[in-house]
């Protein structure tokens, strides 16, 4: 379990996170939602130890992050952050390669060899080994930095909005792969969200960050409303359900004239439900 | 289906790393031709077989030569040679980790003003007197503790938070241009005798060489060598972008640091014995690159192959533009080395 207790952090007069405390169990997905600039990766960088917070502190089990000593700590982290441009002379297997970093050795190991391009291949690049990887695609790029990120063996793992580059097909690809081996590893998995429809599928936990506070938390299909919505983002949108009881979230597009041309939720969910 | 295809794949992988051994071994080759040539070459042209032999019989091999030559190699010729080998050896891995390190081709030892100061370091030897030191160990010691100076600046910004690359280059720039005006300050004020022997040092030369000169960076050289080989990994994790190293698992403050110590060492001691010679640390790291990526296993002793093989041909080159005259090594680099330089880059374009 990872644990933050009355966290404050704050950038000049940027407030980013003020007592903030909340517990992230394993075995299950946690997504972080909220607003641009509201401190969402700030906080995995707190997490991670690389930004040390004016207070609060941060466990992992009961052990407490110590900010002279994160070595050992980082060692339990696969972190995959946000930008994922790869601008460097090497091949896709050596990108995934360095995942294993403590591993890595002059003469590499065939089992070593071995698990980074099983781990490609679980993500269906396999073909992309050997591709030099600034002649990749961002959506590969991004992927292949997934695949970086699995290869440390991780007990937690974060994900910097992991699927901003991707298709619907890599997408699915990434977050089912994920939602299985969290459960399958008992990871701690914390990823950073936009979408909110997939944090609505994929979370089994759901935070919704503002202001440095935490707004809402729980499953999604608990919390999110069209009043969070409206509070989060100041949008008016409609919350609808699928036939699993997931919610969707459409934000509808607004008249020229500036007004919302939105049904009334209710209609819209007896729609849906007809 | 999948496990064929994994092991397909990675026999690829063990393909393509025989391909970059094969270059090292090439390059290696190649090096050993360029300074059987170097030997060879001066003002009393030596056959290529006798300086084979020459060096076989050094390392014990029994063949025989003529005394004369026997002499010339070992005495004369050896120490210049092997100084080139390891003056230009260590000018291309310089310039290979600072453009790991400040993640920018530009980057080198020379243009972080770290020549620049070495120079400023052996001007103000040469001008002030030698502290009660022999002028021979005063000029290089002045520029070996100016060199590291520039260094230890260049050290203390990058501790500092927050700082990037970008204005880690912008500082060491600076440098260069603050060293440079102290040079040509302590020039101004000197004598025209004093500013003619500084600029003869300042060409840079080889010529300098003597056996203890070349133990010392020889020394230096093997031991640096070693501790960024250790690296090697860690230095290639570093250039996928800071954020992305550190979450790997690299200290990256540390690393950055061990490595400019490491680098700064290596330079300011090449540099001292010999002057300045621009050119090969920003060149030889990017044909590095272009042969063989930069997986730093093979990209760190590539450079190292590629600077020396620089400068061990310009090396013969100085000797015989005209012959009998000995053109300063450090002019010639450049002169030779930029048109091959830009046809590299345009070769590479066309592919």
């Amino acid at each position: 379990m990872l644990e933050i207790r009355d966290l404050s952090l704050a950038f000049d007069d940027l407030l980013l996170a003020d007592r903030l405390s909340f517990q992230l169990q394993a075995g299950k997905t946690h997504v972080i939602i909220g607003p641009n600039g509201t401190g969402k990766s700030s906080l995995l960088k707190v997490l991670f130890g690389d930004i040390r917070p004016q207070s609060g502190e941060v466990l992992f089990d009961g052990e407490r992050l110590d900010y002279r000593q994160t070595g050992h700590w980082r060692q339990r982290f696969g972190y995959m952050p946000q930008d994922i441009r790869l601008d460097i002379g090497l091949t896709v297997l050596e990108v995934v390669l360095l995942g294993q970093l403590d591993a890595l050795s002059l003469k590499l190991r065939d089992p070593l060899i071995e698990s980074a391009l099983r781990a490609l291949d679980r993500i269906g690049l396999l073909h992309l080994a050997h591709r030099d990887v600034r002649t990749l695609s961002g959506g590969q790029c991004q992927m292949i930095l997934f695949a970086q990120a699995l290869m440390r063996n991780p007990r937690i793992l974060m994900l910097d909005e992991p699927v901003s580059a991707l298709d619907l097909h890599f997408q699915q690809v990434l977050l089912d792969h994920l939602d299985q081996q969290t459960h399958r590893q008992n990871w701690v998995s914390v990823m950073v969200l936009h979408d909110l429809n997939l944090a609505a599928q994929y979370a089994d936990n759901l935070l919704v960050l503002k202001g440095g506070r935490l707004i809402a938390q729980g499953a999604p299909a608990a919390i999110l409303s069209p009043e969070l919505v409206h509070e989060v983002y100041g949008v008016s949108a409609e919350v609808a359900y699928d036939q699993q009881g997931v919610p969707f979230v459409r934000t509808p597009r607004r008249s020229r004239s500036g007004q919302s041309v939105a049904v009334p939720e209710t209609q819209a969910r007896s729609a849906l439900a007809g | 289906m999948t496990n064929t295809t994994v092991a397909q794949t990675l026999s690829l992988q063990r393909r393509n790393e025989q391909r970059r051994t094969w270059i090292l071994l090439a390059l290696f080759c190649v090096l050993v031709a360029s300074f059987v040539m170097d030997i060879a070459t001066g003002p009393s042209m030596l056959g290529v077989e006798e300086v084979v032999n020459v060096l076989l019989r050094l390392v014990g091999v029994p063949v025989g030569v003529q005394p004369t030559s026997e002499v010339i190699v070992i005495s004369l010729r050896l120490p210049i040679a092997l100084m080139a080998l390891i003056v230009g050896g260590v000018l291309g891995v310089g310039g290979a980790e600072m453009q790991t390190l400040l993640n920018n081709p530009m980057a080198s030892p020379y243009t972080l003003g770290m020549a620049a100061a070495a120079g400023f370091g052996a001007a103000l030897m040469l001008y002030a007197g030698s502290f009660g030191l022999s002028a021979q160990l005063a000029v290089p010691v002045g520029a070996f503790v100016c060199c590291m100076l520039s260094a230890g600046l260049l050290f203390g910004l990058a501790m500092m938070r927050h700082i990037t690359s970008g204005q880690l280059i912008l500082a060491g720039i600076a440098l260069l241009f603050l060293f440079q005006s102290l040079l040509s300050l302590v020039q101004f004020v000197s004598s025209p005798e004093l500013s003619q022997q500084i600029l003869f040092w300042l060409f840079g030369s080889l010529t300098k060489a003597t056996w203890t000169n070349v133990g010392i960076t020889a020394s230096v050289t093997l031991v640096c060598m070693t501790l960024l080989m250790r690296d090697a990994w860690k230095l290639t994790a570093l250039r996928l972008g800071e954020s992305r190293a550190k979450s790997l698992g690299v200290n990256v403050a540390r690393l950055r640091l061990r490595i400019l110590v490491i680098v700064a060492l290596m330079t300011a001691t090449v540099t001292s014995f010999v002057g300045i010679i621009g050119f090969i640390g920003i060149v030889a790291p990017n044909i590095a690159r272009m042969l063989v990526g930069e997986d730093q296993r093979y990209f760190l002793p590539l450079s190292f192959l590629v600077g020396a093989f620089l400068l061990s041909s310009a090396s013969v080159l100085s000797k015989s533009i005209v012959p009998g005259a000995l053109f300063p090594i450090g002019i010639v680099t450049a002169i030779i080395g930029v048109p091959f330089f830009f046809w590299m880059i345009i070769g590479k374009r066309s592919h």
